[in-house]
């Protein structure tokens, strides 16, 4: 097979077209031309029903693209991986799970979406083209066995992503979080693109398989310039997967994007960016993995502690939820630092589970923030379980199961990367792992106390308007309802608040009302994540089938 | 002529060779150096025509002709206009006011990180040949010198050819950029709808009244 790769094509003066096997793209085929189509005809529709058809159609593309996915996987099964397309992309199991985890994803962000377009009077249907189309290119990124495909993958995820931080006008932090997203994103494109370019310089190909086949026949005696290569591509994903130190962007543009987006985002473009660095580390420069893997050590150590740690500074819960995605990030790359079978398969289950936890907490997040979609700081969620006993629920479940709570896709999933961590030889980084993990515990029950603890917002807050630490212990002796101020003591040391609670408008609705699009999505997030954590076999063995072709 | 040059490039330089690229670096550095720091943004866009074109004069030195006409064309041509164009509509005249620092520390930061950045550079110059050797870097090309030494239609064809055979999923991937591309800026350039509905509105109801 490598052998029929390296003979480069010799011109005989006509042009030979590649054969093109169509079921190995055709997901991302149906993602771009859905898209298309979706766009002609929302244009055909009166206006109000826009978004209703966006939503529908987007949900039917992306479900035909999970069918699909589905027989690519019977395929794989049957007949093998293999390369296709001149050898540009590959549809082995570990592409054809990526495209099933981002076709399921798009869905569930669509169901979100219709509800908060609608509740935003946004205008709708160019929101599910653009993310269709970046969902194409993470799709992209998870089958390309070409540094050119990653790279073009990587700008369609990303361009439509940018477009998408911005997508409702009236939210000046929507803009700023777009502007600061494109240029950060910008730069490091064009620091992946150096990377590309050195990587082709020092193997003279950019095709992942002839590179390791390169580096498998050949020693390079002066690597200077194959590291640099390696180093910068390696920033390149290091920003799209929001490790640290490449995470600068994260808090800003997740708390600045329209929630929805956020969860799309966090989900979709870590899913692709972290296939795509599998792929690359492991199948192209495996043999060169004493030289990458302190890197990942280093960049793993660092997302995991400061992840963890700024999570717990945070009274926004978008911005928590950001810090807790890095310090996700840090456990993902745990899976690739260990540089073997067993560590890409706890990634991708990682990768699983996260993109419904992640999901379903933004889907709630959107709820929760209200018309205006600025309303998200943490008081907001005190006493939500007395308000919106279901709501209060589901949050928590994905807030323990993001925790690592048993009976949840969490606990299995940080398992398998600590395992193989340790089975990888770096004790080190899965003492690190989980001791972080503990210390994320804190801030996810954080937010799930508050909201079973602490008492109804309008009543708690009704009595403290100064705010400072002295008149809620006075209260606690002197009120009446001593237990009632105490428990507002608890939330406040909980907040660790000093300033002022934010003031409570009289004429907002106690009572949320969840669309029904919505509720479903954080039905089928939470059951997935409760489901696979009780019945984990099945998912298991399926990230464990889930294999890279070439690997090593 | 094609293949002795290249062989050439990765061996021993001429001195032709090594003059014009001289020259043209100087250029290069000259209108980089120009973009950042002339006060008047139609200046800065000059320089990076500047820059740009030296860039197009290494690319022939390279004997890329095609990719030095594109690079003249696409670049100095058409985006360098666009940048002007974009320069006047916002005004030339109305200067940013660069002295007020909006983050604390960060000069001295960046030069003591530059300091460490080019001595990094320096000393791995000084303790590694960055080329990885002729053969290696000759090897993967020379099929396709052979290829175009072979048949009179020269590079362009050769990239016209890569792109249908090798480079084809990648070329039909673009499609989506574009997509992306019309969408987008259709969705950043429109105004919100509600005002626009109700100015329409009251100026149907005026026209009714």
């Amino acid at each position: 097979m490598i052998a029929s790769l390296l003979a480069t094509p010799v011109n005989t003066g006509k042009l030979v077209v590649p054969h093109i096997r169509y079921l190995s793209i055709l997901p991302p085929m149906i993602m771009i031309g859905g898209a298309v189509l979706l766009l002609a005809l929302a244009s055909l529709v009166s206006r109000p029903l826009r978004v209703r058809v966006g939503t529908w159609g987007t949900v039917l593309i992306s479900g035909t693209a999970l069918g699909i996915s589905l027989w690519q996987w019977t395929d794989v099964g049957d007949h093998g991986a293999h390369t296709y397309v001149a050898h540009a992309v590959v549809m082995d199991g570990f592409s054809v799970l990526i495209t099933m985890l981002i076709s399921a994803a798009m869905l569930v962000t669509a169901l979100v979406a219709d509800g908060y377009l609608n509740r935003e009077g946004v205008e709708g249907s160019e929101f599910y083209v653009l993310a269709l189309v970046s969902a194409s290119g993470a799709m992209l990124m998870g089958m390309a066995n070409d540094l050119i495909i990653v790279f073009l993958g990587l700008e369609i995820l990303s361009i439509a992503l940018y477009v998408l931080t911005a997508y409702n006008h009236r939210r000046g932090a929507s803009g700023e979080a777009a502007l600061k997203y494109f240029l950060l994103g910008g730069f490091s494109s064009a620091i992946f693109v150096y990377g590309i370019a050195l990587t082709y310089g020092a193997t003279g190909s950019t095709n992942l398989t002839q590179i390791a086949d390169f580096l498998a026949k050949n020693v390079l005696l002066t690597d200077g310039l194959l590291l640099a290569g390696v180093s910068l591509l390696l920033v390149g994903f290091g920003f799209k997967v929001a490790a640290v130190p490449f995470h600068m962007w994260t808090p800003d543009v997740y708390q600045g994007a329209p929630s929805p987006v956020t969860g799309f985002m966090a989900a979709v473009a870590k899913a692709g960016a972290f296939a795509a660095l599998l792929r690359v580390l492991l199948s192209s420069f495996g043999v060169i993995s004493s030289d990458w893997r302190p890197i990942i050590f280093g960049m793993a150590v660092l997302s995991l502690v400061l992840g963890s740690v700024l999570a717990l500074r945070q009274r926004d819960v978008k911005r928590m939820l950001a810090y807790s995605s890095i310090n996700h990030a840090g456990f993902i790359l745990l899976g690739v630092e260990s540089a073997r079978a067993s560590g890409v398969s706890a990634s991708l289950y990682y990768l699983f589970a996260y993109t419904f936890m992640t999901i379903g907490s933004f889907a709630i997040v959107t709820v929760l923030g209200r018309e205006g979609d600025g309303d998200h700081d943490l008081t907001r969620y005190r006493g939500l379980a007395r308000r919106q006993p279901v709501l209060a629920l589901a949050f928590a479940v994905l807030l323990l199961a993001q925790a690592g709570a048993p009976f949840t896709t969490g606990l299995w999933a940080k398992l398998q990367v600590v395992f193989a961590a340790i089975s990888g030889g770096s004790v080190p980084l899965a003492v690190i792992a989980m001791v972080t993990a503990v210390i994320a515990g804190y801030f996810y029950l954080r937010v799930a106390v508050l909201m079973y603890a602490g008492g109804d917002d309008a009543r708690a807050d009704a009595p403290q308007p100064a705010g400072s630490p002295e008149p809620h212990a006075m209260i606690s002796f002197a009120s009446p309802e001593g237990a009632h101020a105490n428990v507002t003591t608890i939330n406040d040391e909980l907040l660790m608040t000093g300033e002022a609670p934010a003031p409570f408008g009289e004429d907002l609705p106690s009572v949320l009302p969840v669309p029904a699009l919505t509720g479903v999505a954080i039905g089928l997030c939470v059951g997935v994540t409760v489901v696979f954590g009780v019945w984990p076999s099945p998912l298991v063995d399926f990230a464990h089938q889930a294999s890279l072709l070439f690997l090593g | 002529m094609l293949h002795t040059t290249l062989l050439l490039a990765s061996t021993r330089p001429a001195l032709p060779d090594i003059l014009v690229f001289a020259a043209s670096a100087a250029v290069i550095l000259v209108g980089a150096v120009g973009v950042v720091t002339s006060r008047n943004p139609v200046h800065a866009a000059l320089s990076l025509v500047m820059t740009l074109f030296g860039v197009a004069v290494l690319f022939i030195e390279q004997e890329a002709d095609f990719l030095a006409a594109v690079q003249i064309i696409v670049y100095a041509g058409a985006i360098v206009v666009l940048f002007l164009f974009v320069i006047m509509f916002l005004g030339v005249d109305r200067s940013e006011d660069v002295e007020v620092e909006p983050l604390g520390g960060q000069r001295p930061l960046a030069y003591i990180l530059l300091g460490i950045t080019l001595a990094g550079i320096l000393a791995m110059a000084a303790t590694s040949h960055w080329v990885t050797g002729a053969h290696q870097v000759v090897g993967p090309i020379q099929g396709h010198i052979t290829a175009s030494s072979s048949s009179p239609s020269g590079e362009v064809a050769q990239l016209g050819k890569q792109l249908f055979t090798t480079y084809l999923f990648a070329f039909e991937a673009t499609a989506a950029l574009l997509v992306i591309a019309v969408v987008g800026a259709v969705v950043l350039a429109r105004r919100p709808p509600v005002p626009q509905d109700s100015e329409s509105e009251r100026a149907e109801g005026k026209l009714s009244s």
